[in-house]
């Protein structure tokens, strides 16, 4: 599966246009907006075949891919039906938020079902629809509820429906055969039977019990095969439905009074003036206080009539300090994965280095800003949000309003971006709370200043390496500790006998921290810093041997996994060994997440009077296991490639003590047109392997390659995400 | 509030409102058209990105009482007679987009531009998309799917 290069390189000729109409390919469907109720939705599926959850013991994994703190509904919890006319839906609590799971869960369930791909419709997101789902998050979509869900029951209904083919043709199963949902004797072409023929009029139930077989990954046709997103249509015309989209009739905007800082609470609040604009509602409940209004703008304008007062309580930090008061605040460290002993290690190394990394806030920053829509109607309060959670959401609105689970439905419509910072979905619990006081519908679509300052940012964190080299060039020695982003990214996989490492602290998100606001899992959460201390302290290692940091890699590289990247990301960039710095401006970084192994490599331009950096090319070769929609999991990598730009060079919330000084794009630099170097991405096949995360790891070794590049160009070490011109420019001062 | 008239989509469009609303949320909300999307609010993002008179605009910082009188182009008049524009043809086949919240601002700003000379160079597209944020990192095929729509356009395509 290798990048077309085709693509990049050179503009497709207008003439293509004509040999491929990928509107045939393409299924109008969408995350549902305004779909069916969800007694209407069991009588549709009155009849037909379902695949229903288990009532076994779920496997740690299924555990994990369910998440946390919910449960399957006991009434209604299929992952699939079969209708009466054939047609094949698969039932999801994932969410699309452009990471392109509508395409593949429809390419798994058609591939075990053996009917055409765009006949296979996909509802996602959906409370009252779908089986429950922890959230779309930790690359989990495929690797985990795809493969172990959705194949199994498209497994466990393709065995039923060859069970009474069987029995309907008088054939043995052995002897049949399906295409695109045609039953056929393979022994008598003219024996067949559609499933729509077999399901026709009854209601049949399986659980899901994990006892059929699926499919041996080597026959699959479907699956593996690149595939166009079936959400293109309505992205490029403007149909498709975000959370904000949504508009019930009568719906009203709310805004909400903020507070001007983190930790600040009001004291003092008049309102009044707001109450006296006509069309006006203003809600107060506990310490929320809104402005309701038809048009925003109107709303907007009420809400800058509130006089509020606060008393603030700001932390003793600012984005300077943050690093050691990060330190100073830690508890005692967390022993994590070791080996041998420390000790030991200290004897075997003729060198020892020592360097503490940091990193910095970061925003997860979607374009579509928190946003939901929220109606109450005939008791049940149904919520439009853009989130990555909805069921943990209908969770919270069932707690906030004391209401019963049939009370709350959520419903995701397609989501703006995400990243991990649509885990939480604050808004969609104030436009409820709004909705159900007020008995009319409630939009609340963030504003941009409203997303900066509530983000769950990606944590600061501080990491210090002690680490050692043998007269032989070999790692002996490795002492790494993690400050408050957890250890996620450190496995193992270079060959070093003496180890430890220790997680100070806690990980990215939830128990008490130091962190002045809210944080929480940024796409890959930790990785990224992890990966940037880790290769960095690896490259820094090779220059001291005097050896090629690829050379050095591979000389201590244990996994054989990493070693296949590593070799096959050299020659897709055309490493040729050098030791840095070589002035060439070259990078390499090694990284594990979520169960894919990756390696990336950069070729960079830097301007040493302004300490401007330019990525001018990127290889990235990736081994995901079965890659389910190679289409879909080469997008991700070069949105991964990308968005990884901005961490690693520019991105950083400022702040002091409680207040946010970064509220939108105008000092928030994230990647633009020009920085976007070529990128030249593979994904070697590994078809013995289940599928591995997709969305995340590609993302992980975009720092570390820069800094390395950074110091192959100039000697200079960055020891400091991001990576700006002026810590740039810095760095070269020091060497 | 007063009456405003322009064509929107090539219909002539007359509605009483503040003339100081935005034309963003006089689209999305007084006339039902939500292609056009929120962002930042500030004219950085271009997710508003609309038409006005043929000239790429942000909408979440156009009063409505600006284009009085003039031709309004949303995502949702971009296509004619049930057909894609090449533009959004070419966004779907180089799958120029993840999310898709920023896509009609993209295709809308590609188009203003493609409409004025359709013969540009790679960092012509670089340059003029440069205002335009995508956070998903989807450039990589932005950009030749504009070079693919330009091509169509220099072949007469409108």
């Amino acid at each position: 599966m290798k990048r077309d290069d085709k693509r990049q390189d050179k503009a497709p000729e207008a003439a293509a246009a004509s040999e491929y109409d990928p509107y045939d390919e393409l299924v109008v469907t969408g995350p549902t907006t305004f779909p069916v109720d969800r007694r209407d939705f069991i009588k549709l599926t009155a009849t037909g075949l379902l695949v229903l959850f288990s009532t076994r013991a779920f496997t740690p994994e299924e555990l994990e891919a369910q998440g946390r703190g919910g449960q399957y509904a006991t009434d209604f919890n299929a992952y699939l039906h079969i209708g009466a006319d054939g047609k094949a839906t698969c039932l999801v609590g994932k969410v699309e938020l452009g990471q392109g799971p509508e395409t593949s869960f429809a390419q798994v369930l058609a591939e075990e079902l053996d009917v055409p791909v765009a006949s296979v419709s996909v509802v996602m997101g959906d409370t009252d629809l779908c089986p429950f789902d922890g959230g779309t998050f930790g690359s989990m979509s495929m690797r985990s509820y795809a493969w172990n869900q959705v194949r199994m029951a498209g497994a466990e209904a393709r065995a039923v429906l060859l069970q009474l083919a069987s029995e309907r043709l008088q054939v043995p199963v052995e002897r049949l055969r399906v295409k695109a949902g045609v039953v056929a004797d393979s022994a008598d072409a003219k024996k067949t039977v559609t499933y729509a023929r077999l399901t026709e009029g009854k209601r049949i139930e399986r659980h899901l019990e994990g006892k059929a077989t699926p499919k041996p990954v080597k026959s699959y046709t479907v699956v593996g095969t690149p595939l166009a997103r079936r959400d293109a249509l309505a992205k490029v015309t403007g149909k498709a439905k975000y959370a904000g989209d949504v508009v019930p009739p009568g719906a009203l905007h709310a805004r909400i009074l903020r507070p001007p800082a983190h930790g600040a609470k009001m004291t003092q609040v008049d309102t009044s003036a707001a109450e006296k604009v006509p069309g006006v509602q203003v809600v107060r409940d506990g310490d929320m206080i809104a402005v309701l209004h038809a048009h925003r703008d109107e709303a907007d304008a009420a809400l800058a009539l509130i006089k509020a007062q606060f008393a603030r309580n700001d932390p003793p930090v600012d984005d300077k300090t943050i690093f050691d008061y990060l330190v100073k605040n830690a508890p005692a460290p967390r022993a994590g994965a070791q080996a041998g002993n420390l000790a030991d290690g200290e004897k075997l190394v003729s060198e020892i280095i020592e360097h503490r990394y940091e990193d910095n806030y970061d925003a997860h920053a979607p374009i579509e800003t928190h946003s939901a829509v929220a109606a109450f109607e005939n008791g049940k309060l149904t919520v439009w949000a853009g989130t990555q959670t909805p069921f943990p959401l209908k969770n919270q609105v069932m707690s906030a309003l004391h209401l019963s689970a049939e009370q709350v439905r959520v419903i995701t419509p397609y989501v703006g971006g995400g990243f991990g910072g649509k885990s939480g979905s604050g808004q969609g619990v104030e436009a409820a709370r709004l909705a159900y006081l007020t008995k009319k519908p409630v939009r609340v679509v963030w504003s941009r200043e409203e997303e900066f300052f509530y983000d769950t940012f990606r944590p600061a964190a501080v990491i210090t390496i002690r680490s050692g080299i043998t007269a032989a060039k070999t790692i002996g020695l490795w002492d790494y500790t993690v400050y408050w982003t957890g250890t996620r990214g450190t496995e193992m996989f270079y060959n070093i006998p003496n180890y430890r490492t220790s997680s100070v602290g806690g990980g990215y998100g939830g128990g008490t921290s130091p962190h002045p606001f809210g944080t929480g899992a940024w796409r890959a959460p930790g990785n990224s810093t992890n990966t940037f201390a880790r290769e960095s302290q690896i490259d820094i290692m090779a220059a001291k041997a005097g050896t090629d940091p690829v050379e050095f890699r591979r000389k201590n590289m244990i996994d054989p996994r990493m070693l296949r990247v590593l070799d096959a990301a050299a020659k897709r960039f055309g490493w040729t060994p050098k030791a840095a710095p070589s002035g060439r401006g070259v990078g390499v970084a090694c990284s594990l997440d979520a169960g894919s192994y990756n390696c990336t490599m950069v070729e960079i331009a830097l301007d040493k009077a302004t300490g401007h950096v330019q990525v001018t090319r990127v290889a990235c070769v990736q081994d995901m296991g079965v890659v389910v929609n190679p289409e879909g999991a080469i997008q991700q990598m070069e949105g991964c490639l990308t968005m990884g730009l901005g961490y690693a060079l520019s991105e950083e919330i400022h702040f002091k003590g409680g207040d946010i000084l970064d509220r939108n794009f105008d000092s928030y630099q994230i990647p633009l047109f020009s920085w976007v170097p070529r990128i030249d991405v593979e994904i070697v096949p590994n078809p013995d392997l289940a599928p591995q995360g997709g969305g995340e790891p590609a993302i992980c070794g975009v720092g570390a390659s820069i800094a390395n590049a950074i110091f192959d160009a100039t000697g200079a070490r960055m020891f400091r995400m991001s990576m700006t011109p002026e810590r740039v420019k810095a760095a070269l001062a020091r060497t | 509030m007063r009456p405003v008239s322009f064509t929107l989509n090539g219909k002539p469009t007359r509605l009483t409102v503040d003339e100081k609303r935005m034309l963003l949320w006089v689209l999305r909300d007084d006339l039902g058209l939500t292609g056009t999307k929120f962002g930042c609010g500030q004219s950085i993002c271009g997710a508003c990105t609309v038409l006005v008179n043929n000239e790429a605009v942000r909408s979440c910082v156009t009063p409505v009482g600006d284009v009085e009188g003039k031709q309004v182009l949303t995502i949702e008049g971009l296509g004619r007679d049930g057909r894609l524009h090449p533009i959004q043809e070419a966004f779907v086949r180089h799958a120029a987009f993840q999310c898709g919240y920023c896509t009609p601002g993209m295709i809308l700003e590609a188009y203003a531009f493609l409409l004025k000379n359709p013969k540009v160079t790679r960092a012509d597209i670089v340059s003029r998309m440069e205002s335009h944020l995508c956070r998903c990192g989807a450039h990589v095929r932005i950009v030749p799917a504009i070079e693919t729509a330009a091509a169509a356009m220099k072949g007469g395509a409108r």
